[in-house]
């Protein structure tokens, strides 16, 4: 039996489990106590409580002081007030204080209508600032998907704990004290230059404009009016299953069919999927997959083991710049954004008789770090890349409103052919445990050779961080590893490292619960319920397909027939595949 | 690959400091404490040393060393100044004392003069309140100090080198 503790909340008798915080008491009992730096993500061990910004306050009866009430526990016996004038003063004295250091162009900043401090002022109502003193000044930096404005920080620490204790990047600290505190790189370095892997979770959890998308949407305005240029988009699984949500839609609504008319109406001239793309990666990292599974068998000890999915950038800049020691067992597929670019601009140019340096492909996806990843090099033909720029879902969501689109009132469309046929294999690889139950759904078939019965392989779903599983490959049991969240893949990485794994395969997504909690998504505000609807829209979308395998996409089989030839063949690894680049700091005795 | 470059002693002998506290994250400051006290400062490549052998991110050494006044990333002079701006020294007029190093070296608080023959910094309180305001040179203590003593303590290490 669970301990249990009994008190009064502005005259609510209540009674909760002994640990529990007041303000996760109040808020279970209605009663909506404000707060700021505080953010608590259930089922997902991921919670900020600095007790720093002290908009929480409330009275408690015996006690001199006021008491935070997210960082002070429920006692027994305990009587606690939320509404008092001297919490209500409090409250507003705090605020006052905290905008008495922030920039006041709300009305230009990129947060607007989504920034909880704006949301806070409007709630209790301030009207002035009555503390003019000095401002910080932070310089405004910029890297290819991430804008820091330190100006707006109101050092709420989340950033800071995303970074550290869930990524385990520790690319931002706080640094400095007093006045001249922010949150920064080490030495003061631009993003650019420390082991940043653009996630995006600082900018996903920031409640305010410090940090923000670098935003192209001006750019595709500019391709879109252009009549020289042909503009194409693929738009990642995840997106369809959060858009809804800045189209107030509750959270899980697949509105696949309206982003598809929207991008139409917005003027593209074709509409695409990646899942067209996770298609093919499932073709190429699968067949990776069983040819070094048939070596290995065939006794061949050199097999790098296991092989590690590349479909995340943020992952894929994670372990160049943590674990270049072993930098040959990732799959060398590219994501599924990386082969779309690659074989629109050689196989569909050439059909569609478009010169590559007159066409635009543009990504929709629920991601920063894909912003990155189409600047690397290694997908640039002659300096042209093969994705032109990748628009984040919020990015989009304010465009269809910017090009006078009723959303929500858009009949259902389809995507064209040939790049937006996809399989349910292809929707699900945006959450975590999708890309994996997609390769086993192939690798079954094309191992055994016999029919896969139940493809819902349900050991791989589900919002836990590590996720094992033993899989029977037709007598061969295949050990597979999850890991969502960057933390959890160190976890698993470090045990190969250390060679203590056992695993034949593993999936990580960079961010928590897989792509559908990415950076680029509508903002969840703390509540992590978004996020099991968001994954459980996409699986919905998955058993509708009629087919659910990536091998028997019909446009994939062709595009092989006609194009690529085999998976892993010359052609395909030319086109379909990369290699890694050791990002790690040396030190050299001088 | 990002390459940074240290001496062989000193990397040698930031290792030997690490290990001596067990290359525990929790012995930080102390560490921190010692490398400044043989190097007499910090820089960013002995912050990155440190952070490997501690197995932490560096970002989280360079947030320990900006936080706390006492560790700092510039050297410091041949002979580093500290004025006392404790409570008696500071009502004592240790400000304007501090004022004229300042104008005399024409350097700001925290920074060393181009010669590298002096740096100046402020501190609080050394423990001898009797005789503010105070100010130190190396380890020497100068008591009662005015502003017209600045010129005075200054010449006194004109001839050493």
């Amino acid at each position: 039996m669970e301990q249990t503790i009994k008190l009064q909340i502005d005259h609510h008798e209540v009674e909760v489990p002994k640990g529990t915080s007041i303000l996760d008491a109040a808020r279970g009992t209605g009663i909506h106590v404000p707060s700021l730096c505080y953010m608590n993500l259930q089922d997902m061990c991921i919670s900020n409580l600095p007790a720093s910004c002290r908009i929480c306050v409330v009275e408690v009866e015996g006690r001199r002081n006021l008491a935070p009430a997210c960082a002070t526990r429920c006692e027994e016996g305990m009587k606690v007030r939320t509404t008092t004038a001297r919490v209500m003063n409090a409250q507003r004295t705090v605020l006052e204080l905290i905008l008495s250091d922030h920039p006041t162009d709300c009305l230009v900043c990129p947060k607007s209508g989504n920034c909880d401090l704006q949301a806070m002022a409007v709630r209790l109502k301030i009207r002035d600032i009555p503390f003019k003193g000095e401002r910080s000044n932070h310089v405004k930096e910029s890297s290819p998907s991430i804008i820091r404005d330190m100006s707006k920080c109101i050092y709420c620490r989340r950033c800071e704990m995303m970074c550290n204790k869930v990524q385990t990047v520790g690319a931002l600290t706080a640094v400095n004290r007093g006045f001249g505190a922010t949150i920064s790189p080490a030495f003061g370095q631009p993003l650019s230059e420390s082991e940043c892997t653009y996630c995006g979770q600082c900018v996903a959890v920031c409640p305010v404009g410090a940090l923000t998308e670098n935003d192209q949407s001006n750019r595709l305005l500019d391709d879109l009016a252009n009549p020289a240029k042909t503009v194409i988009v693929q738009t990642a699984p995840a997106v369809r299953a959060a858009l809804g949500e800045e189209f107030d839609l509750p959270a899980g609504t697949a509105v696949t069919g309206k982003m598809v008319a929207a991008l139409r109406e917005m003027g593209f001239d074709k509409v695409f999927d990646t899942d067209f793309a996770a298609d093919l990666t499932i073709m190429e990292e699968g067949s990776e997959l069983l040819d070094r599974l048939t070596r290995f068998l065939g006794g061949d000890k050199r097999v790098a083991l296991p092989i590690l999915t590349s479909c995340c950038p943020a992952w894929v800049n994670f372990f160049e710049h943590y674990f270049p020691d072993i930098l040959d067992i990732p799959s060398s597929a590219r994501s599924p954004q990386q082969m779309f670019g690659s074989i629109a601009k050689s196989w569909w140019a050439r059909q569609a008789g478009v010169k590559r340096e007159d066409l635009v492909v543009v990504s929709i996806m629920p991601c920063l770090a894909k912003k990155y990843e189409c600047a690397r090099d290694e997908f640039k033909v002659d300096g042209d890349p093969d994705v032109n720029y990748s628009l984040t879902t919020r990015e989009l969501a304010s465009l269809i409103k910017r090009y006078n689109i009723d959303f929500n009132a858009l009949p259902d469309a389809d995507f064209d052919n040939p790049m937006g046929e996809s399989t349910g294999a292809g929707v699900i690889f945006g959450t975590s445990g999708g890309v994996m139950e997609a390769a086993l759904r192939t690798a079954y078939e094309l191992h055994t050779g016999k029919t896969l019965e139940n493809v819902n392989f349900e050991s791989v779903r589900g919002m836990k961080g590590i996720k094992k599983a033993t899989v029977d490959l037709g007598g061969f049991e295949l050990k597979i590893g999850i890991a969502h969240g960057l933390g959890n893949a160190r976890t698993l990485l470090e045990e190969i490292r250390e060679k203590r794994s056992e695993y034949h395969a593993i999936e990580i997504m960079a961010c928590p619960g897989g792509c559908i909690g990415g950076g680029g998504q509508p903002l969840h505000h703390g509540d992590s319920a978004r996020l099991k609807a968001r994954s459980n829209a996409l699986y919905a979308e998955d058993a509708g397909k009629k087919s659910r395998k990536s091998h028997e996409n019909p446009y994939i089989i062709h595009l092989y027939e006609e194009f690529l030839g085999k998976p892993i063949g010359e052609k395909a690894h030319h086109l379909l595949h990369t290699s890694y680049f050791n990002k790690s700091k040396e030190i050299i005795e001088q | 690959m990002t390459t940074i470059t240290l001496s062989k002693c000193t990397i040698d002998s930031l290792i030997e400091i690490c290990a001596k506290h067990g290359n525990q994250t929790g012995e930080l400051i102390n560490i921190l404490h010692e490398a400044q006290g043989q190097l007499g400062y910090l820089p960013r490549e002995v912050q990155e040393v440190i952070a490997k052998q501690l197995n932490i991110p560096v970002s989280r050494v360079y947030g320990v060393v900006t936080f706390y006044s006492f560790f700092t990333m510039t050297p410091k002079g041949k002979h580093p100044i500290s004025v006392c701006m404790g409570t008696a020294c500071y009502v004592r007029g240790s400000e304007k004392v501090l004022d004229e190093f300042k104008r005399r070296l024409n350097v700001n608080v925290g920074d060393v003069t181009p010669d590298g023959r002096f740096s100046l910094g402020s501190l609080r309180c050394v423990g001898a309140c009797g005789l503010a305001p105070v100010a130190l040179v190396g380890d020497k203590v100068y008591g009662r100090v005015t502003v017209a003593d600045v010129d005075k303590i200054l010449k006194e290490y004109d001839d050493k080198e």
